[in-house]
């Protein structure tokens, strides 16, 4: 699997910012043709580690070897020209231009000058073929799947001569078969002889494709193991730094059971659809009730989510809130009913990245008041102090820009915004996406302690345990319609939502 | 226009998005051009279309220019000012007995040098081409009435010969040498984005400037070039008006720079960057000419119809890019 010698070679790489010691004399090796993957909370110190392997920072002490050769880039430009290449987790391409030139450009085969299309296509379709992707390389990357253009994005990366693969977080918007689709990407481009450095949240994942795993914890390296000899359980615990009694009191808590079902639902939606978004469906949530919405990425779970909040307008169907009929057509509406949405999309359409944690959490708390009437500043320090500290969000200073906050703690504010505003019904649209497994139970911890207050939660994650572990309900979706609707007992479990999923079938003639 | 040449097999019935604004321009221009000749017998005169051309060769040339800008979604408010500042010093130097030849070379420089300094201060300031170029608009319009207050004639030769020339078959039908100049243009900058570096980075730029600098491509030496390349169409585009009127005025091209957006915007270049194409801004030239001429001929109408028709038709236009989600982004 491994060969003999190791194609890079990071030893005793320390780096300081202002403040912080983010890496301390960090050993890490990799060998052609393995996947390593690069573990740890968010903070750890996973992201500086790459960017100073790929240059875009320099190190304070520490060698960086490529080959037995020490190296030491200046930019991610030099670092491919060598043939260290990295696709990000947000695409960084230009949905703009072709397939076959987002894969080219800035090294597109020319003849005299003149870009040469027809070698350029030629070659990309020959490129992605390896990759078992058959597209159209002449469409505009944007008309494709968020998957396929991480794999146009592998694809540019692996034509530069690759020698290491650096993928960072590339499953994070991911659906369960895409990333079946980048595995085996992955495992024949390791076949080749490539060297993958695969950073990741999915534990799962990095057993189904990881050969080898290192982990960081605050800057340090803890170790590193061959996959087979570390279970899942220990590796979180050494990711973590302690005993995992937060996940296991999590995990043993039984599943509470239906809430009270009985009485006028607080919120009744009756085919409430829209053309071309979402399938006309029926959904009810009660006070004190978490609704889990499962489904694969892009089978509508998030258009229902934005119908309920107001933030699209249904064009058929009709709500009601407490019994009495509503119309929620603008989010000004649903939250004056009390219903509150966390975004998925936490970068544009949540936080607000140059304004600080306070002025982040007290954002729609001032919206739901009216701009003419503000909060007084103590009793805003108030609220945020008590929100901060109730989440644990780090650092605990208000008044840092959001900007600065791992992605894990931007998405504690999101929460902690709504929290403020005592929604009676909270919908959470992938919360728990991209961050680390810390703030994820925290997370989880914080859903159930809602509903248990009697707040109603409508939960959307592409992880089925996690749908499972916290909902009463589950409502599946797919192909952009509400198939199912599962009351959480016992006999529902991944599989069979799995197969509701995949044949919108589960409710019938499923042996338990 | 050649990112989109067929792969063999592809089928012609399927219409690429991006093609879609560059066709409703051409239709609508065979549509405009259908009602002039159906209303005035005149109209189907091949001259007609020959003197479109001949009236707005110049506004052609500055026009392919901001396309670039636009492209990589910028723009460049200072080319009228520049046109006229480029015209006012050609005939300010024709008249201080200089030879032709160095006041061709002069006026073509003065141009790129005010665009690749306006890049510069974008690029490396980051600050916004709006108020870069509304600045440089100011600079360059104050330039004409420093130099001279009031309209300056060109009485130089070649000067004469290039606005007299006429390049036609004996019949009657004929182009200006400008008109040959604006096509070289057209030519030379549709290459350019098709087919080099350059103009494929000026896509990638539009699109995405931050994937861009990712992928690696030269972000700031893109767009100072598109900037400096604005500069030279619009002396270029300067020069030709000074053949075309045979004087320099202070006051001439104001507000034109208006006038090449609304061209580049009708032909289907996306104000946000990214898509469009020479083909389209050549036209987007023709429908404003075209309108400009129908009124010509109608007679009865005030010339300020142009500019309403034209206001209505941006109009549109932006509401088509926004209805075809012309914006990937």
């Amino acid at each position: 699997m491994t060969g003999s010698h190791p194609v890079l070679t990071m030893t005793g790489i320390s780096k300081s910012f202002p403040g912080v010691r983010a890496l301390d004399g960090v050993d890490f090796r990799l060998f052609p043709g393995e996947v390593h993957a690069l573990m740890g909370e968010n903070g750890a110190g996973k992201s500086t580690l790459i960017k100073v392997l790929t240059g875009v920072y320099g190190v304070d002490r520490g060698t960086v070897a490529l080959a037995g050769e020490q190296v030491s880039f200046t930019g991610p430009m030099q670092a491919t020209a060598a043939g260290v290449s990295t696709v990000f987790q947000e695409v960084n391409l230009c949905t703009n231009l072709s397939v076959a030139e987002n894969i080219f450009i800035g090294r597109e085969p020319r003849r005299l000058g003149a870009v040469r299309w027809g070698e350029m296509r030629r070659r990309a379709r020959a490129l992605l073929t390896r990759l078992d992707l058959d597209i159209d390389v002449n469409a505009p990357l944007g008309s494709f799947s968020l998957a396929i253009q991480q794999m146009v994005a592998i694809a540019r990366a692996i034509d530069i001569e690759a020698r290491v693969l650096v993928l960072d977080e590339p499953t994070s918007s991911l659906d369960t078969g895409e990333v079946a689709q980048l595995f085996r990407v992955m495992r024949s481009l390791r076949d080749d002889g490539i060297a993958i450095l695969f950073v990741t949240h999915f534990l799962d994942q990095v057993y189904r494709i990881a050969d080898r795993i290192t982990v960081l914890r605050n800057g340090q390296l803890v170790g590193e193991w061959t996959t087979g000899d570390l279970p899942q359980l220990s590796l979180v615990e050494k990711m973590i730094g302690k005993e995992l009694d937060v996940l296991e009191r999590l995990d043993e808590q039984p599943r509470r059971d239906v809430a009270a079902t009985e009485g006028t639902p607080l919120l009744e939606a009756r085919a409430l659809g829209r053309r071309s978004a979402v399938a006309p469906f029926d959904l009810t949530v009660h006070a004190g009730e978490v609704v889990g919405l499962a489904g694969l990425l892009g089978s509508g779970r998030t258009e229902v989510a934005r119908l309920l909040f107001g933030a699209d307008r249904a064009d058929h169907g009709s709500v009601r809130v407490d019994g009495s009929p509503t119309s929620l057509r603008t989010p000004v509406a649903a939250i004056a009913r009390g219903i509150g949405f966390c975004s998925e999309n936490r970068r544009a359409e949540g936080i607000v990245a140059d304004l600080s944690v306070r002025e982040n959490i007290v954002l729609a708390m001032q919206a739901a008041r009216g701009w003419l009437r503000p909060i007084p500043r103590r009793r805003q320090d108030e609220l945020v102090d008590r929100w901060v500290r109730a989440l644990h969000i780090r650092p605990a200073d208000p008044e840092i820009p959001v900007g600065n906050l791992s992605g894990g703690n931007q998405q504690k504010v999101l929460l902690a915004r709504w929290l403020i505003t005592e929604p009676r019904l909270l919908i959470l649209d992938e919360p728990t996406r991209g961050i680390d497994i810390g703030a994820k139970t925290e997370i989880q911890r914080l859903v159930a302690q809602l509903s248990d207050g009697g707040t109603a939660v409508l939960f959307i994650s592409a992880e089925l345990e996690e749908v499972l572990r916290l909902s009463h309900r589950i409502a599946v979706m797919r192909d952009h319609e509400l198939v199912t609707q599962l009351t959480n007992d016992q006999s529902v479990d991944a599989d069979r939502i799995m197969q509701a999923i995949a044949a919108g079938a589960a409710h019938e003639g499923v042996p338990s | 226009m050649t990112t989109t040449s067929l792969s063999p097999g592809r089928t012609w019935a399927r219409l690429p998005r991006r093609h879609v604004p560059v066709l409703v321009t051409l239709a609508l221009l065979l549509v405009l051009y259908g009602v002039g000749v159906s209303q005035y017998r005149a109209f189907s005169n091949v001259q007609v279309v020959f003197n479109v051309f001949i009236d707005n060769g110049f506004l052609l040339v500055v026009a392919v220019g901001m396309t670039f800008v636009i492209l990589t979604g910028g723009i460049d408010l200072s080319v009228g000012s520049v046109v006229a500042m480029t015209a006012m010093v050609s005939a300010f130097l024709l008249r201080e007995g200089w030879p032709a030849a160095l006041v061709l070379v002069v006026a073509l420089l003065i141009g790129p040098t005010l665009g690749f300094l306006m890049g510069c201060v974008i690029h490396f300031f980051d600050i916004q081409p709006f108020i870069v170029t509304l600045a440089g608009m100011f600079f360059a319009r104050g330039m004409c009435t420093f130099i001279s207050d009031s309209s300056i004639p060109i009485t130089d030769g070649f000067w004469t010969t290039m606005s007299q020339q006429r390049i036609g078959d004996p019949s009657g039908t004929f182009v200006s040498i400008s008109v040959l100049i604006a096509f070289a243009v057209v030519a030379v900058a549709a290459y350019v984005l098709a087919y080099t570096r350059l103009g494929r980075n000026v896509y990638a730029v539009g699109g995405n400037a931050q994937s861009a600098l990712l992928m690696g491509l030269p972000v700031g030496r893109t767009r100072i070039a598109v900037y400096t390349i604005s500069g030279l169409c619009a002396a270029v585009g300067g020069i030709l008006l000074s053949f075309y009127t045979l004087s320099g005025a202070p006051l001439i091209a104001v507000g034109m720079e208006l006038d090449v957006i609304a061209a580049v915007v009708i032909g289907g270049t996306v104000l946000t960057g990214g898509a469009g194409y020479v083909f389209g801004t050549v036209l987007g030239v023709l429908v404003l000419g075209v309108i400009q001429t129908l009124i010509t001929f109608d007679g009865s109408l005030n010339s300020w119809w142009t500019k309403i028709v034209i206001g209505g038709l941006l109009f549109a236009f932006i509401l088509l890019q926004r209805l075809i989600g012309i914006r990937y982004k």
